[in-house]
C-alpha cells in the first residue's frame, strides 16, 4: 500500500488554499507550455467564481485566458477541436450541474474520439468544474455528479480533497494526453466567503510536481474499519475518525483522489486488513460510486468482510434548498460516525 | 396612456423594490462577523433584480393570472409584478414549510401554478418549457400567452436559438423578453455577443423584434401591449429586448471589482417618480404613502416567513415522486 498523502510540515512550510494551489499549477504549466490556454465563464477579470483562475488574466493576458459567452456547447466543442490540433485547453464548466447543456460535446465527442480513431487522435483537455453543496444553493447548483462522468468511458476523473493534491493532480491532468475531468468541491477551495474545513489550507511545495492519476491515498491508518471516500467527505471522515478513536474505534480513511482510473488495490488492501467497509459519497447513492466500491470487494472476495458493506451517500433526492433538509441528507461527520458505529455494532 | 395605468406601473415597481430591500437587509443581517454564504436565515445565492423593475412592470401590466411566465435565476420582480403572493414567496426564500415549494426549491426555483409562474437557475433553459406552456394553451383553445424571460447573456445559448425557431415555426403565443443589463456576471455584453441588438436575431427567425434602449417602463408597456395582443390573436411570437440596469451585484456578496459603470447608473424608480410628479400624476405625499403601503405588505410577508415552521427533516424525501 502506498501512503501518498501531503508531505509533512518539515518538507514544506508554505501553506496555500486549494484554490491557490490549483492556480499555481495552471500558471506553472502555462509558463512551460505555450499551447495551454484557459477558457470559461467569468474566469478572466473575475478570476473564476470559485477562484480557480485568480490572477491568471493579469499574468497571461486575454490571448490565453478567455472569458466565453454563456455557450457551453460551443466552447466545450472548441476545447475538443483545439486539443485535436495540438493545443492543450483547460476549460471551466462553472458548476458541474450545468453539464446538461453541453454533455454531448463531452461524452460523445471529447471522450470517444481517441477510441474511435483507433488511437490516432488525442484529446488532451482538462475540464475543471465546481461540485458539491452544503450552503443552500438548491437542486441545480449543489450536485457532485462524478458518478456520471466516471460511468461514461473515455474520460479520466480526478477529485482532489486538499491543496497538495489539487496542485499535483492539476499538473498531471494538464500533462495527460486524455480528457481529464477535474472536479473541485467548493467546500475545499478555502474561499473566504464560505464555511470551510481547516484542511482547505495546507502545505504545498513551490516547485511543480505530479500526483499520479489513479492512485488513492491512505490519509489515516487504522485497524477496525475502512472508510472509502473522496473530496470534502474526506475531511468529514477524518473528523469522524477522530471522534470514533476516542470511543475505541480505529478507522482507516482512504481518499480515492481519482475515480477513473480507480485504485481498486488500495481499497482491497485496506479491507483485507480491517474487514469492514463504509463508503461515503456526496453524490447520489443509486448506480454510483458506493455501489462500485462495494462491487470491488464483492467481486474479489466477499470473505474479506466481517460485516456487511455500509453505504452513506446522498439519497436519490434532488438536493433541497432549506438548510434543515439539506443537512438531513449530506454526509456530515456526525452521520459518518453514526454509520461507522453501526458497522462495528 | 391613462394616469391610472401609469400609477399602477409605479406602484408595481415600488412593491418589487421594497421587497428586495427587505430581502437584502435580512440576507446580510446574520452572515457576520465572517461573511458566509451558507449562514443565516436566508442562505445560498441571492440574485436581486433591482433596477430591472420596469421590464417586469411594463410586461405584466398586460397579463392576467391565466397567462404564464418563465423567469430566471433573478425572478423576484417578475414574480411580484405577476401577482405572486408575497407571503408564499418570502417563506420560500426563508426556506420554510409554508413557502411555495415548501422550502425545497429556494429563490431560483419558484413554482406558482395559480399564476402559471416558474423559473430556473440554468441559463436559457426557461425558454423551451415556455414553448410547451404556449403549446398547451393553444391546444386547449385558450387565449393565454407566455412571457419567457432571460438575460442578454442567455441569448448566446443554444436553447435560446432553438426556441426562437420552433416558436416561430409553430406560431406559438410566446413573448420572449430579454433583460439586457449589460452584464452576465462579470462579462460585459460586448465581450459575449456578436451583435448589438437581439431584435435583429428575432427578425432572422421570422419573429417581430423590438429593442427598448432606455429602461423606460412606459416603453416596455407599449411594446408589450402589441406583442401580447398579437400572441393572443394567434399571430405568433414576438421578442422584446430592454436595455435595463443591474443596480446591485450579480449576486449578493459580489464585490463587482470588474465593474467601472457603477457611478453612471440611473435608478429607474425615482426617475419615473419625477416624471409622474412633473406630469401632475403623483405628489410627494403619494410617493410617501405608496412606499409606506408597499413596506407594510412586505414586512407582513417577511414576518409570516420568519414565524413559519422549517420543513421537517424526516420529510426530506417527500415530493420526489407524485
Ligand atoms: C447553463 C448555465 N451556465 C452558466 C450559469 C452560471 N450563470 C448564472 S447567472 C449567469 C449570467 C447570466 O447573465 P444574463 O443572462 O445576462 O442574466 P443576468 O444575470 O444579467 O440577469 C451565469 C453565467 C448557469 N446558471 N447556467
Ligand atoms: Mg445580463
Amino acid at each position: 500500500m502506498v501512503i501518498t498523502g501531503a508531505p509533512s510540515e518539515s518538507v514544506t512550510a508554505r501553506k496555500l488554499t486549494t484554490a491557490k494551489a490549483m492556480v499555481e499549477a495552471i500558471s506553472q504549466e502555462m509558463d512551460r507550455d505555450p499551447s495551454i490556454f484557459v477558457m470559461g465563464e467569468d474566469i478572466g477579470a473575475y478570476g473564476g467564481i470559485f477562484s480557480s483562475t485568480s490572477g491568471l488574466l493579469e499574468k497571461f493576458g486575454p490571448q490565453r485566458i478567455m472569458d466565453t459567452p454563456i455557450s457551453e456547447t460551443a466552447f466545450m466543442g472548441l476545447a475538443t477541436g483545439a486539443a485535436v490540433e495540438g493545443m492543450r485547453p483547460i476549460v471551466e464548466l462553472m458548476f458541474v450541474d450545468f453539464f446538461g447543456v453541453c454533455m454531448d460535446q463531452i461524452y460523445n465527442h471529447m471522450a470517444k474520439i481517441h477510441y474511435e480513431s483507433g488511437g490516432n487522435v488525442k484529446v488532451p483537455v482538462v475540464l475543471m468544474t465546481a461540485v458539491g453543496g452544503g450552503y443552500s444553493d438548491g437542486a441545480q447548483h449543489s450536485q457532485c455528479l462524478w458518478g456520471v462522468f466516471a460511468h461514461l468511458p473515455g474520460m479520466k476523473v480526478v477529485v482532489p480533497s486538499n491543496p497538495y493534491d489539487a496542485k499535483g493532480l492539476m499538473i498531471s491532468a494538464i500533462r495527460d494526453d486524455n480528457p481529464v475531468i477535474y472536479m473541485f468541491h467548493k467546500g475545499v477551495m478555502g474561499l473566504p466567503w464560505m464555511a470551510k474545513n481547516p484542511r482547505s489550507l495546507g502545505p504545498v511545495p513551490e516547485k511543480p510536481y505530479e500526483v499520479p492519476i489513479g492512485r488513492a491515498a491512505v490519509v489515516r491508518t487504522g485497524r477496525d474499519l475502512t472508510i472509502v471516500t473522496l473530496s470534502l467527505s474526506v475531511h468529514h471522515a477524518l473528523d469522524a475518525a477522530d471522534e470514533l478513536a476516542s470511543q475505541g474505534i480505529d478507522c482507516e480513511v482512504i481518499d480515492l483522489r481519482s475515480l477513473v482510473p480507480l485504485d481498486r488495490e488500495a481499497v482491497l488492501e485496506s479491507v483485507a486488513k480491517t474487514g469492514r467497509l463504509l463508503v461515503v459519497d456526496e453524490d447520489y447513492q443509486s448506480f454510483g460510486l458506493t455501489g462500485e466500491i462495494a462491487a470491488v470487494v464483492a467481486e474479489k472476495d466477499p470473505r474479506l468482510l466481517k460485516a456487511p458493506v455500509s453505504r452513506l451517500a446522498m439519497p436519490d433526492i434532488p438536493i433541497p434548498y432549506s438548510r434543515t433538509l439539506e443537512y438531513a441528507v449530506l454526509p456530515t461527520a456526525e452521520r459518518i460516525a453514526a454509520a461507522a458505529r453501526l458497522v462495528m455494532a | 396612456m391613462d394616469n391610472e395605468t401609469r400609477l399602477g406601473l409605479y406602484k408595481t415597481m415600488v412593491l418589487s423594490r421594497s421587497f428586495e430591500e427587505a430581502i437584502l437587509r435580512d440576507y446580510h443581517a446574520d452572515k457576520k462577523p465572517v461573511w458566509d454564504i451558507g449562514a443565516g436565515l436566508i442562505p445560498g445565492e441571492m440574485h436581486l433584480s433591482s433596477g430591472q423593475e420596469p421590464v417586469a412592470a411594463g410586461m405584466c401590466a398586460h397579463l392576467t393570472s391565466n397567462d404564464a411566465i418563465t423567469a430566471t435565476h433573478r425572478p423576484h420582480h417578475f414574480a411580484i409584478a405577476h401577482g405572486m403572493d408575497l407571503r408564499l414567496l418570502a417563506a420560500e426564500i426563508f426556506g420554510r414549510e409554508t413557502g411555495l415549494g415548501k422550502g425545497r426549491g429556494g429563490h431560483m426555483h419558484l413554482f406558482d401554478p395559480s399564476i402559471h409562474f416558474s423559473c430556473s437557475g440554468i441559463i436559457a433553459e426557461g425558454y423551451p418549457p415556455a414553448l410547451g406552456i404556449a403549446f398547451a394553451f393553444q391546444r386547449q383553445g385558450k387565449d393565454s400567452v407566455v412571457v419567457a424571460v432571460t438575460g442578454e447573456g442567455a441569448a448566446n445559448q443554444g436553447a435560446f436559438h432553438e426556441s426562437l425557431n420552433l416558436a416561430a415555426l409553430w406560431k406559438l403565443p410566446v413573448v420572449f423578453v430579454i433583460e439586457d443589463n449589460d452584464w452576465a456576471i462579470s462579462v460585459p455584453r460586448d465581450a459575449s455577443t456578436s451583435i448589438r441588438s437581439n431584435a435583429v436575431r428575432a427578425t432572422s427567425y421570422g419573429i417581430r423584434g423590438t429593442r427598448i434602449q432606455d429602461n423606460s417602463v412606459e416603453g416596455v408597456w407599449d411594446a408589450a401591449k402589441t406583442a401580447v395582443e398579437r400572441a393572443r390573436a394567434g399571430e405568433g411570437p414576438s421578442l422584446i429586448e430592454v436595455h435595463t440596469v443591474r443596480l446591485w451585484g450579480h449576486f449578493e456578496g459580489d464585490a463587482q471589482a470588474y465593474r467601472s459603470d457603477l457611478d453612471s447608473l440611473i435608478d429607474p424608480i425615482p426617475a419615473y417618480a419625477n416624471q409622474l410628479e412633473s406630469d401632475g400624476v403623483l405628489s410627494r405625499e403619494m410617493i410617501g404613502s405608496i412606499s409606506q403601503e408597499a413596506k407594510m405588505r412586505v414586512e407582513d410577508a417577511i414576518e409570516f416567513a420568519k414565524s413559519s415552521p422549517l420543513p421537517s427533516a424526516t420529510e426530506v424525501d417527500r415530493y420526489v415522486f407524485a
